[in-house]
């Protein structure tokens, strides 16, 4: 078995004003964090909000670089993110979204139309239907499988998935979930899973991060993390899960 | 439907077709002079619509093509201001940083002078002509529009299609083009709109103290300036292209807020 990711010692702050404005504050938003995602499996990553988890998402996507550490990617890596309003253009056709990652690669024509076809039916949407629309004409749920769709298409050995469910109805939650676990096994995908939701971490990963601002508190398989919490942080969050 | 939008519309088309068949709908020369007696100052009949003015030429016919400058100083001078404000206006939003801050100084630059003043100066320099006052205004007025576009880009930069853009390695002009600048047309095209009656309006008053169209040939606002020596008797020669300047510079305000009610993003999202 073999590592998709390795984030090491990374370290990323955010420094506010300056210049005319008051001093400068510094944020530590990701503060020394290492871990590792293993081939066909799924390391989650949870906290509570600020505590730096979307600042892991992006450094680990390559859309922010860390100021200091490591982050390795072996492969191709993809990002899917919360809001599947904000993450699909509302002035692209559903067809045009799915295939950018392609085009922009000069991949010829003929390929594109077939591989856009065969990952849309890989989310459980229909080409034909879906094509020509546009995400306003979709529900959140449907949104969030055409943005997992566009990722698909270049067959990532990575994706880092942030807050994937969060912002969706829970009936919706759970077929967006056992989707991603399909397409995992199908696909032997790792995944980097965040959420802030125990349940769903729980649900999805292999082995769990607890990060508390900015730092990673405890790693542990996802067993033996939910049997055996040892940081006392790790303890509260699971004290703050409502039970019923 | 909006109302607003329509009259506005209807309007700019009507006068827009004038000023196309201009040469089919003037009843007269706009340039022919009749110095006699019984041609001269005549109030409005079926043989002069808009009577005629102090040289017994038809103010019909020269408001006619006085349209067409009016028109097309109004478009060409936004359409010079747009290229210049989205241009600059987008560098500054979506590279930020020191390029955003040399961008900004220059806005901040346009900002201090009195334009009006600053364009009578300009064109008593270049000289007064048409395309002066096209260029004159266009350069003068990206200001505000480039501040506006280079908020729609420094907002729509951090939205998430962006950022999955950058993922996928799409290249910055893609980004720029594709992705950044569709979404951030809407207020664009409220702006242009509103500019294009302030543009009319300031061509009217330079053309009336002078520095615009040079007579004999027409514009609205050189037959109010030949009218307003006879204010008292012959009323027509004002009231006319007082007027189309009005409804023209009311009918694009009109369609800019139109647009603004239908292109809103907190309207559009509740639909």
């Amino acid at each position: 078995m073999f590592n998709t990711a390795e984030i090491r010692d990374v370290k990323k702050y955010f420094t506010s004003g300056g210049f005319f404005g008051p001093a400068r504050d510094v944020v530590k938003a990701v503060d020394g964090v290492s871990f590792y995602c293993q081939k066909g499996r799924t390391f989650g990553l949870v906290g509570e909000s600020g505590s730096g988890k979307s600042t892991i998402a992006k450094l680990v996507a390559g859309i922010l670089r860390p100021d200091h550490g490591k982050v390795t990617v072996h492969g191709e890596k993809d990002i899917v993110f919360q809001d599947p309003y904000s993450s699909l253009n509302p002035r692209m056709t559903v067809r045009q979204i799915v295939v950018e990652p392609l085009f922009v690669r000069g991949v010829d024509k003929q390929e594109i139309s077939e591989r856009a076809e065969a990952v849309l039916s890989k989310v459980r949407l229909d080409a034909g239907s879906c094509f020509f629309k546009y995400p306003h004409q979709f529900s959140g749920g449907e949104r969030q499988r055409i943005a997992i769709a566009r990722s698909l298409i270049k067959e990532p050995d990575l994706l880092v998935l942030d807050e994937p469910v969060s912002s969706l109805d829970v009936s919706i939650q759970a077929d967006i979930l056992n989707l991603l676990k399909d397409l995992q096994e199908e696909l032997s995908l790792s995944y980097l899973f965040i959420s802030h939701d125990l349940r769903v971490v729980e649900f999805m990963s292999d082995t769990v991060g607890v990060m508390k601002s900015g730092r990673v508190v405890e790693v542990a398989d996802s067993e033996a993390l939910y049997r055996y919490p040892k940081d006392p942080y790790t303890k509260k969050l699971f004290e703050a899960i409502p039970s019923f | 439907m909006n109302m607003r939008l329509i009259f506005g519309i209807a309007i700019v088309v009507f006068m827009g077709v004038s000023a196309l068949l201009a040469p089919v709908i003037a009843t007269h020369d706009p340039l022919e002079v009749d110095l006699s007696a019984e041609a001269r100052l005549q109030p409005p009949s079926m043989k002069h619509f808009f009577g005629t003015d102090n040289l017994g030429r038809d103010v019909y016919s020269r408001m006619v093509y006085g349209a067409r400058v009016s028109l097309s100083v109004g478009f060409i001078a936004v359409a010079i201001s747009l290229l210049i404000g989205l241009t600059l206006g987008g560098i500054s939003g979506y590279y930020g940083g020191w390029v955003d801050g040399v961008i900004m100084r220059m806005v901040e630059i346009m900002y201090c002078f009195p334009t009006f003043f600053l364009i009578m100066m300009v064109i008593t320099f270049l000289g007064p002509s048409i395309v002066n006052v096209m260029i004159v205004i266009g350069l003068t007025s990206w200001a505000g529009l480039c501040r506006l576009v280079r908020a729609e880009f420094l907002t729509l930069r951090e939205r998430d299609f962006v950022f999955s853009a950058r993922v996928q390695g799409v290249s910055h002009s893609r980004i720029i083009f594709r992705h950044i600048l569709p979404n951030a047309m809407a207020p664009v095209y409220v702006s242009a709109t509103l500019s294009v009656g302030g543009a009319i309006l300031v061509e009217s008053a330079l053309s009336f103290l002078g520095l615009g169209v040079q007579i004999p040939a027409p514009s609205w606002g050189n037959i109010l300036t030949s009218g307003k020596g006879y204010m008292d008797y012959a009323w027509w020669l004002t009231l006319y292209p007082g007027l189309a300047i009005l409804i023209t510079v009311l009918s694009f305000n009109l369609i800019g807020e139109g647009l603004r009610d239908i292109l809103d993003p907190k309207m559009s999202r509740a639909r």
